[in-house]
């Protein structure tokens, strides 16, 4: 048995995805869900094959749910219109359905999943597109983390700073730190730049938390936080710091 | 064009003319009376006069295509400087060489070449100067009606497509629902691309500038929250209070879509929940005030700093249409937002 889970806050979107699969016995309709929480709740819960996936719903974005699953599954994104996710699914080449697909475009889809599945390329494509995605074409002003079975929605003025930890990223805020699969240049990038920037290969400071810069031995500095927190200064990242400042 | 240039071409030659003849009797004249015999008066004053011509036909021309711009006017008297030098020195020149004897008419030439040269710089510069300012003058004009004929132009299509501004999501999405229709309830999808139909006839239908009753803009709101509520089934309510007064009011076309569009973004993809909007119509100091009220989420609110990015197109129109910049109001009381728009009535 195929397991699908089926994510879109459009009852109807729904349905017709649901009508599609019922020429494929071998499919299970395991649930379908309205938005992202429960999204998130049913693949942890049934560790589907496959999930369906709208972007555009309420809280948090198919994108934003995706990044906070553990065990990615394949994915088929379903969207109506949205050049900047359409872009994104281009150059990763995940496969995606535009609103209104035919049956005969969604079959193609689903045989695509069924070729490719046990193989892992496919859902290493999907991981790669949101290693690198910035979630829309306007900058980023909030990140989306888990804290346990909890989603919260962290806007980006309440990050100090973010850290560099093997594959992942923490991200710290005044009294918490959460972790992210995410890369360092995906921040740096999609952050706005007037308030972020990058001073060492493993941190990237919120300007307005700085409150001084300190030497320490042999030419190099260190960054204070309002928080206290003492960040590291590249040799790169100091100069840039600077020039940012205008000093 | 190519008529009218020949024709100012023919007047200039004429005036020239009329203008050599005239000049060179009244020199010849002038040196009469100053005590040279006449045929040294007429041909000093001949040439005098044709190379004056000259000179200022040579500095026209080299400006009539090549205009300096207004930095470069100085280089423009330099060379008016220029050319009477070399005017008067060829002047003095060629006379030099058909009387070489008469010493008395030299010594007397000598003596006037400064009154000369000040009388050659003084028609030329004043020419060139006149020149620029009839010049100026037209670029000024062209400029001027290009840029009003550009604001009108910009104005209209401005106007045109805030009015058009239709959402593409909205579209398929739509689209999208009917296809689901189709297969499990073919009357519903029936219904539902008459309403999309009339929708989009709806929107197409009014003048960028028109004023419609409020009661005929409900009738097209109404068509696109029924599409609204289609897609979103039982997550969308609406509440709709207005009296006959209102009703009777005069709204630019379409102006409450994107508004209300807005506030359905804003509320069913800041909750989880359904919501519910309220639409509230009401008259007050001559003005058709219209409330639009959406449920949000506070601790959301300031990761939602685009609350009121569909309605900077809705501002902009009542800008354009009645030059108030404060006709869109926005208040967030604890977990209502509401949009205010005022219309004033003539």
């Amino acid at each position: 048995m195929i397991k699908i889970v089926v994510i879109d806050d459009e009852p109807l979107a729904r349905s017709i995805v649901v009508e599609y699969l019922q020429s494929y016995p071998e499919v299970d309709i395991v649930q379908e869900c309205n938005n992202g929480y429960e999204g998130l709740k049913a693949i942890q819960q049934h560790k589907p094959d496959l999930i369906f996936l709208d972007i555009q719903m309420p809280k948090i974005s198919g994108f934003e749910m995706l990044e906070l699953v553990e065990e990615m599954p394949a994915v088929i994104f379903t969207t109506a219109f949205d050049e900047y996710a359409m872009r994104a699914f281009e150059a990763n080449a995940v496969d995606y359905l535009l609103k209104p697909f035919s049956k005969e475009r969604f079959d193609k889809a689903f045989q695509k999943f069924l070729q490719q599945r046990g193989n892992s390329s496919a859902i290493k494509k999907t991981e790669d597109l949101l290693m690198n995605i910035n979630h829309q074409a306007e900058e980023q002003n909030r990140i989306v983390v888990k804290n346990g079975s909890d989603i919260r929605i962290v806007p980006i003025d309440d990050i100090c700073y973010i850290e560099a930890f093997d594959d992942y990223v923490k991200i710290f805020t005044k009294d918490s730190w959460y972790l992210k699969k995410k890369t360092m240049s995906s921040y740096e990038a999609s952050l706005n730049e007037k308030q972020f920037l990058r001073v060492h290969r493993s941190f990237i400071i919120n300007l307005q938390e700085l409150t001084r810069i300190e030497p320490m031995e042999k030419n190099s500095h260190i960054a204070l936080l309002k928080t206290g927190q003492r960040i590291p200064l590249s040799r790169s990242g100091y100069s840039r710091l600077k020039e940012k400042l205008g000093i | 064009m190519l008529s009218g240039s020949v024709t100012y071409s023919r007047r200039v030659l004429f005036v020239s003319v009329a203008w050599f003849v005239v000049w060179t009797s009244i020199q010849t004249i002038l040196l009469y009376y100053y005590e040279q015999g006449f045929a040294i008066s007429l041909i000093d004053s001949i040439l005098s006069n044709f190379l004056l011509l000259l000179a200022v036909y040579v500095s026209n021309n080299m400006f009539r295509f090549y205009k300096p711009k207004s930095g470069e006017r100085f280089q423009r008297l330099i060379w008016g400087l220029a050319f009477t030098f070399l005017a008067v020195y060829a002047l003095q020149f060629v006379l030099q060489q058909v009387f070489p004897k008469e010493t008395i008419y030299l010594a007397f030439l000598h003596k006037s070449l400064p009154l000369r040269f000040v009388f050659f710089l003084l028609l030329i510069s004043w020419l060139q100067i006149s020149r620029w300012v009839v010049q100026y003058d037209q670029e000024q004009q062209e400029k001027k009606l290009r840029e009003t004929e550009y604001t009108g132009l910009a104005k209209e299509a401005e106007l045109s497509k805030l009015r058009l501004q239709l959402q593409p999501h909205f579209l398929f999405n739509s689209l999208n629902s009917i296809n689901a229709l189709v297969g499990s309830k073919p009357q519903e999808a029936r219904k539902m691309i008459q309403q999309l139909s009339d929708f989009l006839r709806g929107t197409i239908k009014h003048e960028d500038r028109s004023l419609i009753p409020f009661k005929d803009e409900l009738v097209h709101l109404n068509l696109y929250l029924e599409i609204e509520k289609v897609r979103f089934g039982n997550r969308l309510q609406t509440e709709i209070e207005c009296n006959e007064e209102a009703n009777a009011l005069l709204i630019p076309a379409l102006l409450l879509q994107p508004v209300v569009e807005n506030a359905i973004k804003f509320g069913l993809y800041d909750t989880i929940d359904a919501i519910t909007i309220r639409i509230k119509a009401e008259i007050s100091n001559n003005q058709l005030i219209v409330k639009v009220e959406n449920p949000f989420d506070p601790d959301t609110q300031s990761v939602n700093k685009g609350t009121g990015f569909g309605l900077s197109s809705v501002q902009r129109r009542l800008y354009l249409l009645f030059a108030q910049s404060d006709l869109v109001v926005i208040r967030k009381d604890q977990n209502v937002f509401t949009t205010i728009i005022k219309i004033p009535q003539s």
